[in-house]
């Protein structure tokens, strides 16, 4: 397989398991399971109620920097980077 | 200092201050007017990034949204956060790797002819003006406001404000600004958030706040006594009332998180970045920012409803008596937006659930952030902070969509179809006259808008969802994806969610242009409208996918062009020709 070609299975790998939290902490935490969540408390929140209105906003932001990290390290691993 | 001249005195000066960069910055080409060349770097072109993004909708009025709708309000914390996730991975890289300008170009480009070029330009156009007119909603609150006058005089204001701004500018000059308006509108919501958090759970930091116990001596927590308090009257249960159902939520979540992707002056920002990585960070750093409010946002919703609670029924069982109503409260009914009515003619104003005995006949969800610091006596000059930040908000956003509006019919359709030799000064010109029309058209519909300046908002998503965002997507993630399938998946993307809007909202959003009443609301899998674009997206998907399988493969040229930007070496700048 050429340089490119394993270069973006090895993006889309990365992409998909970015994707797979993405879903977990909105979705699943936040609106499938926020019922069943609620009888867990964090201080005066109820932990559902959280993910949906907190816990779901940084884990956003913080899954956007590592995906900007690996990435940048990928291009580097397959020689891609620009300049 | 009285607060109205106060106000004046604040808000004139951040428009000073815009209006000086604006002018320091001015757009000099084409080049300048649409992105605003190299050397914004990625924490710089994040502020701006996300002083673009957050507008009226989510300054304004998402927190008074939250505040009425609960845990059903944490659809737009999660959809317009989760957006910028997708954004990232899936598409800002790689179109900054692509380098054009606008979104129409690029669609142009990937599906090989003019007609794709003229489809994208169409679909943006619905969903950007859609989205102004929930900008000028929050505009016209904030001017009614300010002036003292009512609802409609305010949005001819806020029009001829945004008007002389966004012409005047480009988007070098509104990149620059907007990183003044980011700091005017965090510090604006910020301020109010932590004095109020303070007085009411002794924590500065809203979002600790939210989850702290009462300040009173009670020893309740803050959410629980809201619970209590509004189930004592009636009302759902705040921290789990879900909006509508929970599939309702979901959907309308995914419908905002792809319609954020699918935006056009939001990928526009990473047009302008100077490298594929820094399109990454961009996105990072834009979310950062965003966060910040985002994150206080939820505070500023439940706590303004317990202050409005608590200013109404001050102790249990004794209702707020007619003549002794705050001042906040006579300046709002001035603007027609806040209204009571002495249904028992008992001289109090009780506020319940049941609509037979509630007497506050009218609170409009948008007046709740301007209103919040008021109503919690806070000092005049925060109050007068407040509406600088709301305009602040409006304004920048207002003007990111104006350009990319304009831009997408001088750049897209004059110069890339119907008259490739317009010269750079007609083409400045044919896009001025753009914002023009869009200015006045988003106007008019917004002085009967559909919905709350968030829900209106929200609709614009749903266009974008249905119809940019599929097609951007499979145009990087799949070879295989030809001219045909991409135009058949926006035309029945775009045209369902319309079909589905229109019909609950009227015709262009004209109410009395409502049709097919008899199917009631809501009638597909109890979704509302405001939900629809991501049904609109997988009708995009799935009817792309089985026309282009069925037709010929895109031309060689094509699939070599998507092999290219997905990977970032050898990324030239954006270049328009």
């Amino acid at each position: 397989m050429s340089k490119h070609a394993s270069y973006w299975k090895a993006n889309l790998r990365l992409v998909l398991g970015c994707l797979v939290v993405w879903f977990l902490a909105s979705f699943v935490f936040g609106i499938l399971l926020a019922e069943q969540l609620n009888s867990i408390r964090l201080g005066g929140y109820k932990l559902g109620f959280w993910f949906s209105q907190q816990g779901s906003i940084y884990i956003f932001v913080a899954l956007t920097f590592f995906y900007a990290w690996r990435a940048n390290k990928l291009d580097h691993e397959f020689g891609v980077r620009e300049d | 200092m009285d607060l109205q001249t106060l106000t004046y005195v604040v808000v004139g000066a951040t428009f000073a201050l815009y209006i000086g960069i604006a002018i320091w910055a001015r757009a000099k080409s084409t080049s300048d007017f649409y992105v605003a060349g190299k050397g914004i770097p990625p924490v710089l072109n994040g502020m701006a990034t996300a002083a673009d993004w957050m507008s009226a909708a989510s300054f304004i009025s998402m927190a008074g949204l939250i505040a009425f709708y609960g845990y059903g309000g944490s659809v737009f914390l999660m959809g317009w956060t989760g957006g910028y996730v997708l954004l990232a991975m899936l598409l800002a890289p790689y179109l900054r790797k692509y380098g054009k300008f606008t979104v129409p170009e690029f669609i142009g480009d990937r599906y090989y002819g003019k007609s794709a070029r003229i489809l994208a330009v169409i679909c943006l156009i619905i969903a950007s003006v859609t989205y102004v007119i929930g900008q000028m909603k929050g505009i016209g609150v904030a001017f009614s406001r300010f002036l003292e006058t009512d609802y409609d005089t305010g949005l001819y204001i806020g029009m001829g404000i945004v008007f002389i701004y966004a012409v005047m500018g480009g988007m070098k000059g509104i990149t620059y600004t907007q990183i003044a308006q980011y700091c005017v509108l965090i510090f604006a919501y910020t301020v109010p958030a932590v004095f109020i958090s303070m007085h009411l759970t002794g924590n500065p930091i809203p979002q600790l706040g939210l989850g702290s116990k009462m300040a009173d001596g009670s020893g309740m927590f803050l959410l629980d006594k809201l619970d209590e308090t509004l189930k004592g009257l009636g009302f759902a249960e705040y921290t789990t009332n879900a909006r509508l159902s929970t599939f309702n939520m979901f959907v309308y979540t995914m419908s905002l998180m792809i319609g954020t992707a699918g935006l056009p002056h939001v990928i526009m920002r990473f047009f302008t970045v100077p490298r594929v990585r820094d399109a990454r960070a961009s996105a990072g750093w834009a979310l950062v920012f965003i966060a910040l409010l985002y994150t206080v946002a939820p505070a500023v919703g439940a706590m303004a409803r317990m202050n409005l609670m608590d200013t109404i029924q001050p102790a249990p069982g004794q209702w707020l008596e007619v003549e002794q109503r705050p001042q906040w409260f006579k300046n709002w009914e001035k603007t027609g937006l806040l209204k009571f009515e002495d249904k028992n003619g008992d001289g109090r104003i009780q506020y319940v659930a049941d609509p037979e005995k509630n007497e506050m006949v009218k609170v409009d969800r948008d007046i709740m952030v301007l209103a919040n610091p008021e109503i919690a006596k806070l000092p005049n000059w925060v109050v007068a902070l407040v509406v600088a930040g709301g305009l602040a908000a409006a304004l920048s956003t207002a003007a990111g969509l104006l350009l990319a509006i304009s831009s997408s019919i001088s750049h897209d359709l004059l110069k890339g179809v119907f008259t490739p030799n317009i010269s750079e000064k007609s083409e400045l010109m044919a896009s001025r006259v753009a914002m023009a029309g869009a200015i006045a058209a988003a106007g008019y519909l917004g002085l009967h808008p559909p919905d709350f300046a968030a829900g209106t908002v929200a609709l614009a998503f749903g266009l974008a969802a249905s119809s940019i965002f599929p097609a951007l997507m499979m145009g990087i993630f799949s070879k295989r994806m030809n001219k045909q399938g991409a135009m058949a998946g926006m035309l029945v993307g775009i045209g369902i969610t319309l079909f589905y809007v229109f019909q609950h909202k009227g015709i262009f959003f004209i109410a009395d242009w409502k049709y097919l009443q008899s199917w009631g609301s809501n009638w597909f899998l109890g979704i509302e409208p405001n939900a629809f674009g991501a049904i609109g997206a997988v009708f995009n998907f799935t009817v792309a996918f089985l026309v282009s399988r069925v037709t010929a493969p895109p031309p060689e040229h094509i699939q070599h062009m998507v092999e290219d930007i997905r990977v970032p070496a050898g990324a030239g700048d954006a270049a328009g020709h």
